[in-house]
């Protein structure tokens, strides 16, 4: 589904990504780990399509697709989703409406039909059900004045409703306590298909306790440096990140 | 990486409505003295003290100077080089239906989306279409007249009403109030007139389509409203120019006079020639708008949508005398390219337990220079005065400018006075997260900004509060970066 080959990106001329490799398959959640400034959140947004990269070398599919040749609206519609570190609040815009156009787009370029008021409306009770949300939030404009958690819980309600069929959750965790954090991992859960694949970016293990990952990967200096299975993650925990750079330096 | 439109592709998107229509037009050598004054009273056949009243006001103006305090800047007009008087062909031949109207004239209005036809089957709305500077289509008159409204031209009002013209027209903005009134008193071409009896809720919105035509000619509307005890008139007026290489001066007047229990609802959407992407050939927009509330009780309601013009200088004000009387004044402008504005309003409480709401949303792209300026004065009766006061400023890009300049005089210690304003700027993250959804970036500009306006759309007429949206994101197409 997504293949990854040799990135390398420079953010104003400094080089984050220095080579990365990565494939992902259909189903598959993989959990990319790392210390701050490894290129975790460097690398989603470059996947996702976010100004102020310069992409140097290496390549992206999607489905074949070359993933770098494309506006992020053009990803979006493939089916490419960031869920965002830190939700962007669009003042005076209604999230229902937002959403509506949001996923009438991504119906259109697909050659669907555009959802009108009322089969729209029905679908989001739908989804709002199975994470557990309440609608109160359909009323509000786009995460504005949402406390940290809502904004969380607002992303994974859009992952919900625009069933993308690769969502990248950037640092999902950062900032929620443990609460938001279940209901958060929850709703991630309940989207989990075979269809689905995830890329789940997180710092701290304690995500992985709710989101089991098929693959672990440890992002350091611009490379991942390891990958395994969710073991990986707890000997990360137990080790800190300084256990594998000194490994890494070695072999 | 793929980058987004630059901001600059977004502001360059064309001028819709640029065309010129050909149409043989008679008009004034360029240039003005007592006689062309006289000559525009005669042309239009006047009687004696119109013509009175326009040399009374020409010969004040030429006492007054050009006022220089707005921030905008923009060559000396050479007042010399306007022409003052411009007609369509067959004055003295007026039609009476549209069969008699000149083809090309309609071909005009439908490019502009507003066939007369279609219009005049549209529920409820009743058209005074102003080509260049007399009234050529009147329509609906019948069934106004039958609820005792008239909605006449100017012009005619002079011929047909000469009471209620002499008794209210400068009555409000009268030729001293300045220099750019006074040019219009002296050389007014034309404009509407609609008076609303005692107790009458007008049955339709009254609208009025202006258009600039004619080469080089000034246009100078007059716009007289009376509302009687107890009566109601929502009104708009929309307008749109063909494309031109040089400055077109309009410098209109608007009068709205209010009386006791009654209503004036006023919007606008305006939608003038802004100049090309260097700022040449848009339309300078000088314009006085006034509403005196002279009843108690009385309530004047200014709604505007402002996105065309290369300056727009304008303040649509109220007086409120009438105790417990009530303005408002809703306004969404927009500046881009070189465009610049200087707008706002003037609240001036006279009478006991008299309030105002002003809410402003100025959005600035490009080089947009924007200034909110605005008045709010409670006056030494105004016991109980209220005002409530919001001027949100949104910026696109780096380029461009936003300015409030809130004046606020209390001269009685009774007043409760509100101001609110706030300053924002549609980011990159913005547009990036709403691309990361699917939508393209000029979507979700017009998103943010339709969100940002909301306030002023909800007080426009339905079926214009659309049409607005729409305008808004026709204006900012290529706008974000």
């Amino acid at each position: 589904m997504l293949v990854v080959n040799g990135l390398k990106a420079d953010v104003g001329g400094k080089e984050i990504l220095r080579g990365l490799n990565l494939e992902v398959n259909p189903g598959e959640v993989h959990a990319i780990m790392g210390p701050n400034g490894s290129g975790k959140s460097t690398f989603a947004h470059v996947l996702s399509g976010r100004e102020g990269y310069t992409v140097t070398a290496g390549s992206a599919t999607f489905e074949g697709q070359d993933l770098l040749a494309l506006e992020p609206e053009e990803r979006a519609r493939l089916g490419l989703f960031l869920a965002f570190q830190y939700p962007v609040e669009l003042p005076g815009v209604n999230n229902t409406y937002f959403l509506k156009a949001a996923l009438n787009s991504i119906r259109k370029s697909r050659g669907e039909h555009e959802l009108d008021a009322v089969s729209f409306l029905r679908l989001i009770k739908d989804k709002l059900k199975i994470l557990h949300l309440d609608d109160s939030l359909l009323k509000r404009a786009v995460n504005a004045g949402f406390s940290g958690g809502e904004k969380k819980r607002n992303e994974i309600f859009q992952m919900a409703l625009l069933e993308p069929k690769l969502a990248i959750l950037d640092e999902t965790d950062s900032g929620l306590d443990i609460d938001a954090l279940r209901v958060v991992a929850d709703g991630v859960n309940a989207l989990r298909s075979p269809q689905r694949s995830m890329i789940v970016v997180t710092h701290y293990q304690r995500l992985l306790d709710y989101i089991q990952p098929d693959v672990v990967h440890v992002l350091s200096k611009g490379r991942i440096i390891r990958s395994g299975g969710k073991e990986l993650a707890l000997e990360l925990e137990e080790k800190g990140y300084g256990w594998i750079d000194a490994e890494g330096q070695a072999a | 990486m793929t980058s987004a439109p630059a901001v600059d592709d977004i502001v360059r998107s064309e001028y819709e409505h640029g065309f010129t229509t050909e149409i043989a037009s008679e008009t004034f050598p360029p240039g003005l003295d007592d006689g062309v004054v006289r000559a525009i009273s005669r042309r239009k056949g006047e009687p004696e003290f119109m013509t009175e009243w326009r040399l009374k006001a020409y010969r004040h103006w030429l006492t007054m100077t050009e006022p220089n305090w707005a921030a905008v800047a923009y060559p000396k007009i050479d007042f010399q080089s306007i022409s003052y008087f411009s007609a369509p062909k067959r004055p003295e031949d007026m039609p009476k239906s549209l069969d008699e109207i000149d083809p090309v004239l309609l071909e005009t209005y439908q490019k502009l989306g507003i066939p007369l036809e279609e219009q005049k089957a549209l529920a409820g709305i009743a058209v005074d279409a102003v080509f260049d500077s007399v009234s050529v289509a009147t329509t609906f008159r019948k069934s106004l007249a039958e609820a005792g409204v008239i909605f006449c031209s100017i012009s005619e009002a002079v011929h047909d009403y000469p009471d209620l013209i002499k008794q209210y027209l400068g009555s409000v903005v009268p030729h001293t109030d300045n220099y750019y009134a006074g040019l219009n008193a002296a050389v007014f071409s034309d404009g509407t007139f609609v008076y609303v009896p005692k107790g009458v809720r007008c049955p339709m919105e009254l609208s009025t389509y202006f258009r600039i035509n004619a080469r080089n000619t000034g246009q100078f509307e007059r716009t007289l409203i009376v509302a009687e005890a107890g009566s109601y008139v929502s009104y708009l007026e929309g307008c749109t120019a063909p494309q031109r290489d040089e400055n077109q001066l309009h410098a209109a007047v608007v009068e709205l006079i209010v009386m006791e229990d009654a209503e004036i609802k006023y919007s606008t959407v305006q939608n003038w020639y802004p100049g090309d992407a260097q700022g040449k050939g848009g339309i300078y927009n000088f314009v006085t708008k006034r509403g005196d509330c002279r009843g108690a009780r009385s309530k004047i309601s200014w709604t505007q949508v402002e996105t065309g013009s290369a300056i727009t200088w304008k303040y649509p004000s109220c007086l409120l005398r009438g105790e417990g009387s009530v303005g408002e004044f809703y306004s969404v402008a927009v500046t881009k390219g070189r465009q610049q504005a200087d707008t706002g309003t003037k609240m001036i409480h006279i009478g006991k337990d008299t309030r105002s709401t002003i809410v402003s949303k100025g959005i600035s792209a490009n080089q947009g220079r924007q200034t909110y300026r605005g008045l709010v004065r409670i006056g030494q009766r105004a016991d109980g005065a209220r005002n409530h006061t919001q001027c949100d400023s949104l910026l696109i890009g780096d380029c461009c400018t936003a300015n409030t300049v809130p004046y606020i005089e209390v001269r009685n210690p009774s007043a409760n006075m509100e101001h609110e304003a706030t300053t924002s700027k549609i980011s990159d993250d913005q547009l990036f997260y709403c691309r990361s959804r699917g939508l393209t970036a000029e979507d979700a500009v017009s998103m943010i900004v339709n969100g940002f306006c909301k306030e002023v759309f909800n007080e426009l007429p339905m079926e214009f509060a659309v049409e607005a949206q729409k305008l808004l994101s026709i204006s900012l197409e290529g706008a974000v970066g």
